[in-house]
């Protein structure tokens, strides 16, 4: 890799990651400043493609949602958030949401239809109406196609499998980031007023998830070494219908067409734990659930238990969840028409992320960032199904307003030097991957690290597990730093991608954990078995954790609370 | 070694274009079991055997059209391919006919370009109503299974009139268009006839059906060409 700061690439905004939220915000920026988006994979290779259920918003427009508005939503929201979301924000979410999906609508999403041509809805965890809009199992897929074409259409720059490394911030402003080309190994510096993060969750941190491979919390971490705080990452979902063994998603629309949750007894267990919602309870009670079954030996060789759809007839389940029978059939060798699917828990979604305002803003000026990355939090301690992709539009578009806004009315005087002098340090970083002398083998502890975050920081937890893992994880990284040499290649170096995505993965792993230390209490889908009750007097708060160079320091910032007091949730 | 494991040779088709002026083939032997992938047996041979090899990956679930390549002899994804099932010698190429990268890696761009030739983006008709756009179940369902596209680039890779003539949409760009076509909602049909029944439009298609075999979401990209012919031939007529 060369240093060549004469190649330097310059936009007003840059967006980094080409998912939902990323391509919304790009929409949106493009209309005020010269943008562009920088994401590791081809835009239509991200992760917002595997969502499958739905997308929410209280359109009203059917029999049985006809008296459904937004606060309703909101409700929703906020009580299956454990009242850890911070309420104007779920406020913005809620009331913004029609729009949005009429906007996708109208940019061509091809949405499953009520009988009279309406968008359709369906049933979804939590939810007091049917408001989960779809179209099939395959919205995310179909919204990102949709976006991605959107984006086309305006002719809007794209830096596909271009890795980013790390943010270029001087004093309290951002001043850019430094990336490599993934095809070539070229590091170079893209220059910009304004830097959006939407480079989605962080799953793969742990051994069993849902997530895509990619989904490493890359801008989490870059964020988090630039100096903004980490906020809520202790909180966790998993999503109680995953694939065993392989734990690839089975949406919860599956549930929401009627699929029942069954044990080795051919019982269906929810009415012992949410008699009226039943197998529609919010995620975090469902998974719980699933997994006290296993604990107490009433699941499928004690591993699994089993989703049953086969009552909704072969029709239905071709016509509204035809990619899990293709999943089934493809990872499980079952064909859910006949037989019933073995499902786990698994992680899915990082409900924290880096810390922001409603209007996306972080703490450093012209750094923004929305969706999976971002904790704002419209979900506080516990996310509704179907409220991800609301959030990447929502707050996409919010984040592509603020910084094509902002960025328009700031001139780039960046002095070369800074920037030379960054992208200098980063090449010298890289290098030293390169120079390695040890003989520690990263893919030996990437596959430590994943076993200890299941087996320590996953649904329940404890002081004494959490302590095991803060140690444990001292010392991965400390095995990090004597790494073998990573191989020196330019094209497509899979051996130099994955190392760094470790080092970030490894510090994030730290933030969940450390932050899992500092609750002591139970909440949404945070569970400590020393501190069972959910404690509003003490961590009725978010959770913010800070860079140090001896680890995360831990603070706590106000939930805002608007018109819903805390209540005890029940379902 | 348990009863349901077993060694599998992997053939890898490599290529550096640092060092290599032409591609070779590497074997490997993977152990494997029950469940496991192609992508998976990949993932063993770079953490492994060897760091160096390079291919893409994202969803592992066959969603997101990274990992189409060429196994024993034709276009699949390498998540969604059981190796067990392959027996006991499998060769992985990159898809074949379009420019190599590095290794397993190819080219998006010739695929984009051509994507790019059809208008691959909804035109909405106007003026916008305030509400959704109403759509009959049976208008929807007109583009089913078109919109599943994967942009995974397989039938592209098995296309023979896409290896020869650039000008050439190709399968998957004549399925984009398709999927407009079909939606009550699109306006701009009259374009888009234009674009693909041009002279090095849908016409070219000699309905050899490889596309069709090669789609990993059993998509037949070769019937929504027919139906193009059929739609841009009776379209003149129309006006």
């Amino acid at each position: 890799m060369q240093v060549e700061v004469s190649k330097m690439i310059e936009h007003d905004v840059i967006v980094v990651g080409g998912g939902l939220a990323g391509l919304r915000a790009a929409i949106e920026s493009s209309k005020y400043a010269d943008t562009a988006v920088v994401s590791r994979v081809h835009p239509l290779r991200s992760h917002t493609g595997a969502a499958q259920g739905g997308i929410n918003a209280a359109l009203g427009n059917i029999e049985a949602n006809r008296d459904d508005n937004w606060e309703k939503h909101a409700y929703d929201t906020i009580k299956g958030s454990d009242f850890l979301a911070d309420q104007d924000a779920v406020e913005i979410m809620t009331k913004e949401g029609p729009a949005r999906i009429i906007e996708m609508e109208h940019w061509g999403c091809p949405f499953s239809r009520t009988e009279d041509g309406k968008i359709a809805q369906r049933p979804f965890g939590g939810a007091g109406y049917p408001r989960t809009c779809f179209a099939a199992d395959k919205t995310g897929h179909y919204l990102l196609v949709t976006a991605y074409e959107q984006m086309l259409k305006r002719n809007i720059r794209v830096y596909e499998e271009w890795f980013v490394t790390s943010l270029i911030v001087e004093g309290d402003a951002i001043r850019g980031l430094i990336a490599f080309d993934v095809l070539t190994g070229d590091l170079e510096v893209f220059k910009a007023k304004a830097v959006i993060l939407a480079t989605g969750g962080a799953g793969w941190i742990y051994g069993k998830s849902t997530n895509s491979m990619i989904n490493s919390g890359s801008g989490m971490a870059m964020a988090y070494r630039a100096g903004v705080a980490l906020k809520d990452m202790e909180f966790v979902q998993f999503h109680p219908t995953a694939l065993y063994p392989t734990c690839i998603l089975i949406t919860e629309g599956a549930r929401g067409e009627g699929g029942y949750l069954v044990n080795s007894q051919g019982e269906r267990f929810m009415q012992r734990y949410a008699p009226k919602a039943m197998e529609l309870a919010p995620r975090d009670i469902v998974s719980r659930s699933i997994q006290k079954e296993i604990d107490e030996g009433r699941g499928i060789n004690n591993l699994y238990v089993h989703l049953d759809v086969r009552h909704l007839g072969r029709d239905k389940i071709l016509s509204r969840l035809p990619g899990i029978r293709d999943i089934a059939l493809d990872f499980a060798g079952i064909d859910p028409i006949k037989e019933p699917i073995p499902i786990q828990p698994a992680q899915h979604y990082t409900m924290g992320g880096v810390d922001c305002n409603s209007k996306c803003e972080t703490r450093i000026k012209g750094l923004y960032a929305a969706g999976e990355c971002a904790c704002i939090s419209v979900h506080g301690a516990n996310r509704l199904g179907g409220n991800s992709l609301l959030d990447t539009v929502v707050f996409g578009k919010i984040a592509g307003e603020q910084a094509g806004q902002f960025a328009s009315t700031q001139t780039n005087s960046t002095e070369a030097k800074l920037l030379e002098a960054a992208l200098e340090a980063e090449n010298s970083r890289i290098q030293s991957f390169f120079a390695g002398n040890g003989d520690e083998d990263p893919s030996i502890i990437r596959e430590e690290m994943r076993n200890l975050m299941v087996e320590k920081a996953f649904m329940f937890r404890s002081r004494e597990g959490l302590e095991e893992a803060l140690a444990k994880l001292g010392e991965l990284k400390k095995r990090f730093e004597h790494l073998r040499p990573i191989v020196a290649k330019k094209a497509y170096n899979l051996d130099l991608i994955r190392a760094i995505e470790l080092q970030e993965m490894l510090e994030l792993s730290e933030v969940i954990v450390a932050s899992a230390l500092s609750r002591e209490e139970s909440r949404g889908s945070h569970v400590r078995l020393d501190f069972p009750k959910r404690d509003d007097a003490r961590f009725l708060k978010h959770t913010l954790a800070f860079r140090t160079e001896r680890g995360p320091r831990i603070e706590f910032s106000e939930v805002k609370i608007t018109r819903y007091e805390p209540e005890e949730r029940k379902y | 070694m348990k009863a349901s494991q077993k060694t599998v040779r992997l053939r890898i088709q490599r290529f550096d274009p640092e060092t290599d002026l032409a591609p070779h083939y590497d074997s490997f032997e993977v152990t494997t079991k029950p469940g496991m992938t192609v992508l998976d047996a990949l993932f063993q041979v770079l953490e492994k055997k060897d760091p160096l090899l390079g291919f893409r990956y994202s969803c592992r679930s066959a969603v997101c059209g990274s990992c189409a390549t060429f196994i024993n002899g034709r276009q699949r994804l390498a998540c969604n391919t059981q190796i067990q099932k392959l027996g006991s010698e499998v060769t992985i190429a990159p898809l074949p006919h379009i420019p190599v990268i590095r290794d397993l890696v190819v080219d998006l761009h010739p695929y984009f370009e051509k994507m790019r030739m059809v208008k691959p983006y909804f035109e909405s008709r106007t003026p916008l109503p305030d509400r959704e756009f109403l759509q009959s179940p049976k208008d929807r369902q007109a583009i089913d299974v078109a919109i599943d596209c994967i942009d995974c680039m397989s039938c592209l890779s098995a296309c023979p009139i896409s290896w020869t003539n650039p000008n050439y949409p190709g399968p998957a760009a004549f399925v984009k268009a398709a999927r407009f076509i079909a939606d009550s909602r699109d306006s701009a049909k009259p374009e888009r006839f234009r674009l693909i029944g041009c002279e090095d439009g849908v016409w070219r298609c000699h309905t050899i059906f490889n596309c069709a075999d090669a789609c990993p979401k059993s998509i037949n990209p070769t019937r929504f060409i027919q139906y193009l012919k059929r739609k841009a031939a009776i379209a003149p007529l129309l006006r």
